[in-house]
């Protein structure tokens, strides 16, 4: 039955109908032609045109002298300058490289197992995020596992939930980007003037104020893990690297 | 031929293996069907319910209840027969609360581990190491 003021529903004529189910009576490509999409051609719409705006209006202006008409402007400028003529123009908003965020498993004191690179594998003490560049601080310390201190991409590391109280450890204010970044030993000049038996690699030496500061770290950071209530196992833990055994799902594994 | 020794019947206490209440254990109540059973937990917080046997692995344990009995008579014939208690000292509990407990363990905890199994193994290779010596004497 039907509900009162409802419209009849007209019925709808299929073209195609099933003949068993999932057996249609027309194919696809028949139904193409029925339906007569080939057929419709396509129009091209016109664009619209834009009229102009026009930015000034012409006048009459009276007066023998004054040429007959004018070009007004139609959007004015402001009746008023501003008395200082610096305030006329909006201020640029500077802006400033965003600081990369860290994740929150990484804090002041977290044990990190560095990923990529000569060190990989290796258990290391997160120090601080640097300013710049927003990479992470991180030392071995460099007695337990010979990495020294050195900066590495967040993305480079895992994050333990081991942690080492570094509070008390005091950062020499020198450690910045600037302090770690590389020096390029300058190019030869090419052509006439090149020396062609000049020894092309320079070898690395670390300076020896790296030397005092690494030194200067560690202690502290040593002391902050003997402070550790595992501090025994601690030790040993630093200078073993990180390797996924057999039936180890990283992602399945909580660190 | 195999003999089973643990069969779908009244009384027999399940572990669900699958979807809600799953690690909990419980007791067939009813059979509805070759496929479905009316589950009641009232020890081990499972609601009546009715469980599709392929979620359900069955125990060796029973409780000597009857067909469609109460709630309440299900628990007394559940804490009787000191269900809860044989579980957990039986190996099957005691392998899931180790595998839960490996799972949890932190990167630092599996370095300990390591060490106190090579600990371990050193002193079972001097053990041995003694008795071949005692064997080759004699």
């Amino acid at each position: 039955t039907q509900m009162a003021g409802a419209k009849k529903a007209t019925p709808r004529f299929r073209r195609n109908y099933e003949l068993a189910t999932g057996i249609m009576r027309f194919s696809a490509a028949r139904m193409y032609h029925k339906r007569g999409t080939a057929l419709n051609k396509k129009t091209k719409v016109a664009k619209k045109a834009v009229a102009p705006v026009a930015k000034f209006v012409t006048k009459k202006v009276g007066g023998s002298k004054n040429g007959g008409d004018r070009k007004v402007l139609v959007k004015k400028g402001p009746t008023f300058l501003k008395e200082d003529h610096v305030l006329d123009t909006a201020a640029k908003v500077r802006r400033n490289p965003k600081v990369q965020s860290l994740r929150k498993s990484i804090t002041p004191g977290t044990v990190l197992i560095i990923l990529a690179g000569r060190h990989k594998g290796k258990r290391v003490v997160f120090l601080k995020q640097l300013e710049k560049s927003g990479l992470l601080l991180v030392t071995g310390p460099h007695k337990l596992n010979n990495v020294p201190l050195r900066r590495i991409g967040q993305s480079f590391v895992i994050a333990t939930s081991t942690k080492v109280d570094v509070s008390g450890v005091k950062l020499p204010e020198t450690l910045t980007d600037a302090y770690f970044k590389r020096t390029h030993a300058k190019v030869e000049k090419k052509g006439e003037k090149a020396d062609i038996f000049a020894s092309g690699h320079q070898e690395y030496k670390v300076s020896e104020q790296r030397k005092t500061d690494q030194k200067l770290v560690d202690k502290a950071v040593l002391t902050a893990i003997k402070k550790h209530p595992e501090h025994k196992f601690l030790r040993g833990y630093f200078s073993t690297r990180f390797s996924i055994r057999k039936n180890q799902q990283p992602h399945a594994m909580v660190f | 031929t195999m003999v089973y020794k643990r069969m779908v019947e009244i009384g027999r206490v399940v572990y669900v293996a699958k979807g809600e209440n799953e690690g909990k254990l419980a007791t067939i109540v009813n059979i509805v069907d070759g496929n479905k059973v009316l589950l009641d937990g009232p020890a081990s917080g499972v609601l009546r319910s009715v469980r599709n046997l392929k979620d359900l692995q069955l125990t060796k344990f029973k409780v000597p209840i009857r067909l469609q009995q109460r709630t309440k008579n299900v628990e007394k014939a559940w804490t009787e027969a000191e269900i809860s208690k044989k579980w957990q000292e039986s190996t099957w509990a005691k392998k899931l609360a180790a595998r839960k407990l490996r799972s949890t363990l932190s990167d630092f905890d599996r370095y300990k581990l390591m060490r106190a199994k090579q600990a371990r193994n050193r002193l079972v290779k001097v053990e041995l190491a003694k008795l071949k010596k005692a064997a080759r004497k004699a």
